[in-house]
């Protein structure tokens, strides 16, 4: 390490587990019972089912131990096989059984450390911990995850591995003595329970129906049961408008109730707070607690995002753009949907900016981009609507028909997202309608470029201009801008880059 | 990029173009008294094959350009739908190299720019062989001389 001897007496009150953990440690031995539960917990449905379906035969009962004890072998197989340790460079992790894998990562190369406690973890007082790097995440991996020590150790761990990874910024020579900072975090923003308003607009309710009836339909598929197909053909059979309408009306009403206990559950004991190791961190969480931290220096920039009905309720939340998290659950959230004026101020503060990038005026984009999205959200239901008409049964096609004015609102709501903004720092860029999205993204961050025309955009002089970053997305795109504005942007956004190139096919 | 590479496109939609029409034929000529969609679909699908094979080649070959600066690389690709694409030498992380079955018959090979973008690859299609080794060497040695974890 290059850390002079000197230097820790400076950093923020050096607790005794700096020391990095260089023997091989296990996960703790409590997730021998953690892991059976929160995993028996979504076998639960198909043990239960095994069990009490048929006549109590014997075969079952066998079944049924039979898978019980595998998950318990497993699990004990994983604890066995899985081992980590902290050395002075890196954080390695070998787990598997049949496949070996042996995961290295650099220490220095840390940017973000998520702490995770399921119902599971939280009554045996543990945590899983995950940690990213820099690189963008291959969908489907999932980083070093070490599931799961306790909670302390989880804790321990933050500090330690977020800590060195501050370690090279100067701490000034000059005071060596300076007051040891008690580990003093700066609150930014805390749960407002009036936020509670926005639960039901952002249609959470409605999303978690769908998930359970997903998960229900499947189970009922694994059972010979066609629950959704009866229902249709029923349907069909008997068409009522009614009918239909109270349904309708009824999952409107339980998915509006249900959202108020889900932002609870999602959001509960939020805090937003800049810790003295230079992370953002975010916590929150009633049965699952989330406790994610961010490497401040890494933040390249915020995410403004508005669902239609919040936008309408004039709410938002706040997504950080920034490398090494997951895109799990939603890992990026700075603030749940809440007001749009607190989400201002909020990615105000986190930026450390006067003025919020995200409140810049954008220049709007030319009308033909107008033309273009309005097509682009009517065509497809036109196409729907000629599709239905010549296969489907008459009643059908006046759906999509009445679906296609508001399918050209969208379209102009969508034209009227659009633009762009740039500052001595951030280039600003908003997108969409139905999630509208305004993204401020630190110029320094822009790692090239992607630039698209498309045989229509071609024609009516339009681009999209692609800005690639190792944050976030890994893209992010000015829509349908004018040819000359879209790369004057782009060249005034990162100077010199494009400049040969333009000068080229000018020639 | 190679003239060659007209031909390397010129296959590689040929083949596509096979994949697509030979079941439908086999299917065609085997079933008795075939419905007259079927019919359609297989003219619709031979007509379209063989316009395509015919003009995408030849155009994407006027569209295709790649360039490499002290400080950047740019390509521009597509035909009817063009893309530019732009990354800074400071920000390259990987540099590879790939080469199908067509491009080892024709001797040509597809160089690789990756940043540290998931959405930011850089691709040059259809270089020489020898040009793309070249590449790969000049853009290596001024990759390494530029510090800085590049992203």
């Amino acid at each position: 390490m290059t850390t002079p001897a000197g230097v820790p007496a400076g950093l923020p009150a050096a607790p005794e587990f700096t020391e990095p953990l260089a023997e091989w440690h296990r996960l703790h031995v409590r997730m021998l019972i953690v892991r059976p539960l929160n995993e028996s917990i979504a076998m639960l449905v198909p043990i239960l089912v095994l069990l009490f379906t048929g006549n109590g035969e014997k075969w079952r009962l066998i079944a049924s131990g039979a898978t019980v004890a595998a998950i318990l072998a497993f699990s004990y197989l994983i604890w066995r096989t899985t081992k980590y340790r902290i050395t002075d460079d890196q954080v390695e992790l070998h787990t598997g059984l049949l496949t070996r894998k042996q995961l290295a990562v650099p220490r220095d190369r840390i940017r973000t450390v998520d702490l995770t406690s399921k119902p599971g973890h939280r009554i045996f007082g543990l945590s899983a911990v995950r940690i990213g790097t820099g690189q963008q995440d291959v969908p489907g991996t999932d980083g070093l995850t070490l599931d799961a020590v306790t909670s302390q150790e989880a804790e321990r761990l933050r500090l330690l591995l977020l800590q060195k990874t501050v370690a090279p910024k100067p701490v000034s020579p000059d005071e060596p003595h300076a007051e040891p900072v008690v580990a003093e975090s700066e609150v930014i923003s805390q749960l407002d329970l009036k936020w509670l308003k926005f639960a039901p607009l952002s249609l959470s309710g409605l999303v978690a129906i769908g998930a359970v009836f997903g998960v229900l339909s499947n189970y009922a598929d694994d059972l010979g049961l066609h629950p959704v197909q009866d229902l249709w053909e029923w349907l069909f059979e008997h068409p009522s408008f009614t009918l239909i309408g109270a349904a309708a009306v009824a999952l409107i009403v339980v998915g509006l109730v249900l959202s108020i206990p889900l932002y609870i559950l999602q959001f509960w004991n939020y805090r937003l707070t800049r810790e003295p190791d230079g992370t953002l961190r975010v916590q929150r969480g009633l049965l699952t607690t989330r406790s994610v931290s961010v490497e401040e220096q890494r933040l390249r920039g915020v995410d403004i995002q508005e669902p239609l009905l919040v936008r309408a309720g004039k709410g938002a939340k706040l997504a950080a753009v920034t490398t090494g998290l997951g895109s799990k659950g939603e890992s990026n959230l700075l603030l749940p949907p809440a007001p749009l004026s607190v989400a201002h101020q909020v990615s105000q503060d986190v930026l450390k900016v006067h003025d919020d990038p995200t409140l810049r005026k954008l220049r709007k984009h030319p009308f033909a981009a107008l033309r273009r999205s309005v097509i682009r959200h009517v065509v497809p239901w036109v196409v729907i609507a000629v599709g239905l008409a010549i296969w489907a049964p008459a009643w059908a096609w006046p759906i999509p028909v009445a679906i296609i004015p508001f399918a050209a609102l969208v379209g102009w709501d969508n034209y009227r997202s659009l633009g762009n903004a740039l500052d001595d720092r951030y280039l600003v860029t908003r997108n969409n309608s139905l999630v509208r999205s305004t993204v401020a993204l630190q110029r320094t961050g822009i790692i090239g470029w992607r630039i698209r025309r498309s045989f229509f955009q071609r024609r009516s002089g339009l681009m999209t201009i692609g800005a690639t970053t190792a944050a976030g997305a890994g893209v992010y795109h000015v829509t349908d801008v004018g040819e000359s504005d879209g790369l004057a942007l782009a060249d005034e956004a990162v100077p010199d880059l494009l400049r040969p190139f333009l000068l080229r096919e000018g020639e | 990029m190679s003239p060659k590479s007209v031909l390397l496109w010129t296959m590689q939609a040929a083949v596509f173009w096979l994949v697509l029409f030979v079941p439908q034929l086999i299917v065609f000529l085997l079933v008795d008294e075939p419905p007259t969609w079927e019919l359609a679909l297989l003219i619709a699908t031979l007509v379209v094959g063989v316009v395509h094979t015919a003009v995408e080649p030849s155009w994407r070959y006027r569209v295709h350009r790649w360039e490499t600066t002290p400080d950047a690389v740019y390509t521009l690709s597509g035909w009817l739908n063009q893309e530019w694409r732009v990354a800074p030498v400071s920000r390259i992380q990987t540099i590879d190299t790939k080469r199908g079955p067509f491009q080892q018959l024709l001797g040509l090979a597809t160089v690789t720019v990756t940043t540290a973008s998931a959405a930011g690859p850089v691709e040059i299609e259809g270089l020489d062989h020898e040009v793309a080794q070249q590449l790969v060497v000049e853009l290596t040695n001024t990759t390494q001389a530029t510090p800085g974890d590049a992203t």
